[in-house]
């Protein structure tokens, strides 16, 4: 936006006779452009720097000279394992909650605006989707650990019924994407209403009067509207449960091979000494991982900004 | 490393033009302080008179009048007492450094700080932490008075790390709710402890809780150099359901009943669990004693090079000894306070009775193999 203004008053101006100098066009350009200034040192210093760092150390023995020994490691054993783990669980844990979310978003957005139920769910999930970490997992293991509240309560109600005795446990991947819907859910339904809410009645009523039915408008007008929308949310849910580690290092203990959590272990672990830089390359394949998943979100954000205007 | 052997190369020319100074003056320096002709930071132990002698390190420690530690929780192995003690006695203010961090941690903030008067002058570290700060040139050698009690095998014959206080791979339980006594690695097996039993935090992270597996690897047919054997044993108790992998085992996961049954080392499982869990009891594991130790180091850049030896000095003291002691850790000079009957008898039966023989440690390469088959093969084989 900002380019194609600078463009459409240059001409004009040449035209008017009364040119201003090349110099003040800078100026002009720069008082313009000094409105991002924060941000981008805060970019500068807040992400681009520790790529650079990243990267850098990536490619570093100890003794600082090249090498890609540190890459090669992060490619495999327990190091492949724990990525393709990861990216397993925050897809499983992006899917889920995403279907959920979408559901819970649509029964709100049907509600009537100023409804009671609608606003509470809405500031509700604002709270949920940024609880996490070390007190997520305690809340879970008071809730529902062997002597967990509802592990009791179940017991009682269903004549000392315990499910740690059928198959149910927090302490591995299972649980870790269990506690993951607790914050995933939540966070699709924050991301998802605004794309709900650009559906516009009229389209509905369009479709209905040409003689379509519900499945119909589904099928043909809101779906393919939504789609990439729901699409990038998705991508959105898997950055969010790819990045999340302390939760489920607290539930598994690291029987459970997480990229996260083993970069928390090379880095400050009091186990692994002087492995650092193979940090840096685990940290590096992730930036990696996160990019590709970030242009993914980009690209469908365009093709759904199309519609939602 | 090129760079930083310039920068101690620079600061060397500068101490010898400095000490060259000094020399110059026959009267001793304009201040009249006999200390200060001494360049601590060179000092590598204390002579019996002279300008090296403990006086005059009182001396110049005082004049320094600063101490940076990092990563001493109060609560831990006493080191509160311990630091308000020290402080005390020798007028010396202490800054602790993020208390809660790792080793990891410190060995990053010695090398960032470089240079800076905040940057640690003594730190606390695991071994294998220890080492590799030895081998990249972070500490200064030094050894204490009572050197000699060091056993060999728990200090660096350089002299630039020395063992501090440690303990033995313990179970505790609650007796209210585990109701057979365990004894041994063997007897955790029951099916009685389904769902009990826990280690502090993942072995590919914690200190302890590598231990207890390098433990279990000793009860079960292995050894210093093979410690797969005690991964197959977790991964055991995990596949018949005893085992509760969280990584936040500790006095709350007792208490509410996740882990009644905790891995960990003796003395934080008495200072930490104890205090919390009426009657909780403690026991060293009958087919398995495995002991490790923390390390003291003083940093080659210390900024206070006198007040760092003094602490040194001060810890293992007598005194500083009976502290940790006191913190339910056990003392690395702990067999020659009980022989001279200057131990504190109350702490020292606090604490499980220690097996008897001499401690045997892993060497660093056995270490960091079994550190390596840790990390390889935990998650693989456990989870």
């Amino acid at each position: 936006m900002a380019d194609s203004s600078i463009q459409a008053v240059a001409p004009e101006a040449a035209a008017s006779g009364a040119t201003p100098g090349p110099a003040t066009k800078i100026i002009r350009g720069a008082i313009r452009w000094s409105g991002v200034l924060p941000f981008a040192v805060y970019v500068a210093l807040g992400l681009a720097l520790p790529t650079i760092a990243i990267a850098i150390g990536a490619f570093k023995t100890n003794a600082g000279a090249a090498t890609l020994g540190n890459i090669d490691t992060a490619v495999h054993g327990t190091y492949l394992t724990g990525l393709r783990t990861s990216i397993e669980l925050s897809v499983v844990t992006a899917i889920v909650p995403g279907i959920f979310g979408l559901l819970i978003a649509y029964a709100i957005h049907t509600a009537k605006r100023g409804n009671v139920l609608r606003r509470v769910v809405i500031t509700a999930s604002g709270v949920f989707a940024n609880f996490g970490g070390v007190p997520l997992a305690l809340l879970f293991i008071a809730t529902l650990s062997t002597t967990g509240v509802v592990t009791g309560w179940i017991k009682d109600i269903f004549g000392g019924f315990n499910i740690w005795n059928h198959g149910f446990t927090l302490f591995n991947a299972f649980g870790v994407s269990f506690a993951y819907m607790y914050f995933q859910i939540p966070l699709m339904v924050l991301v998802i209403l605004p794309a709900l809410e650009g559906l516009r009645p009229a389209w509905r009523e369009a479709a209905e009067n040409m003689g379509a039915g519900t499945w119909q408008y589904w099928r043909y007008v809101a779906g393919p509207v939504l789609f990439p929308s729901f699409l990038g949310c998705l991508l959105l849910l898997f950055g969010s449960a790819f990045s999340a580690y302390a939760t489920a290092e607290a539930l598994t203990g690291g029987t459970v091979a997480l990229t996260p959590i083993q970069i928390g272990a090379l880095l400050n672990g009091n186990v692994l000494a002087g492995q650092e830089n193979l940090g840096y390359a685990l940290g590096l394949i992730m930036v990696v991982v996160i990019a590709i998943v970030m242009v993914g979100y980009t690209i469908l954000q365009r093709r759904a900004a199309r519609w939602l205007r | 490393m090129r760079k930083s052997k310039a920068i101690i190369a620079v600061l060397a020319a500068g101490t010898a033009v400095l000490a060259a100074g000094c020399g110059s003056s026959p009267s001793g320096g304009s201040s009249g302080s006999g200390a200060s002709s001494v360049d601590w930071s060179k000092v590598t132990s204390l002579t019996a008179t002279g300008k090296t002698d403990m006086a005059n390190l009182i001396k110049a420690a005082e004049k320094e009048g600063q101490l940076n530690v990092i990563t001493l929780p109060s609560n831990w192995a006493n080191y509160g007492t311990i630091m308000t003690d020290f402080s005390k006695l020798y007028h010396i203010h202490i800054s602790d450094a993020i208390p809660e961090g790792s080793s990891g941690q410190e060995i990053t903030a010695v090398q960032t700080e470089k240079g800076q008067s905040r940057a640690p002058d003594v730190v606390d570290v695991g071994t294998p932490f220890a080492v590799e700060g030895a081998t990249d040139g972070l500490w200064a050698p030094y050894e204490v008075q009572t050197w000699s009690n060091i056993p060999a095998n728990a200090k660096d014959a350089n002299g630039d790390w020395y063992a501090d206080y440690g303990g033995y791979v313990a179970i505790g339980y609650d007796p209210s709710k585990v109701k057979v006594a365990p004894t041994s690695f063997a007897s955790l097996t029951n099916p009685a402890y389904k769902n009990m039993i826990g280690l502090n935090n993942s072995p590919t992270t914690a200190g302890a809780a590598f231990a207890a597996v390098y433990a279990a690897a000793l009860a079960n047919g292995g050894s210093f150099s093979n410690i797969e054997p005690g991964i197959k044993y977790f991964a055991h108790l995990k596949a018949i359901g005893n085992f509760v992998p969280t990584a936040i085992g500790g006095p709350t996961t007792v208490q509410n009943g996740t882990t009644p049954i905790l891995i960990w080392w003796d003395y934080l499982l008495a200072s930490e669990v104890s205090p919390v869990v009426k009657g909780f009891k403690i026991v060293i594991p009958s087919d398995s004693s495995y002991a490790s130790y923390y390390d003291q180091a003083i940093s080659k850049t210390a900024p206070d090079p006198a007040a760092a030896r003094l602490w040194e000095e001060y810890l293992y003291s007598t005194q500083g000894q009976n502290l940790w002691l006191q913190g339910f850790a056990r003392p690395i000079e702990l067999s020659t306070l009980v022989s001279s009957g200057t131990v504190d008898k109350t702490a020292y039966d606090a604490l499980p009775p220690a097996p008897s023989g001499s401690l045997s440690f892993p060497t660093q390469q056995q270490q960091a193999a079994a550190e390596n088959v840790v990390t390889q093969n935990w998650a693989k084989e456990v989870g």
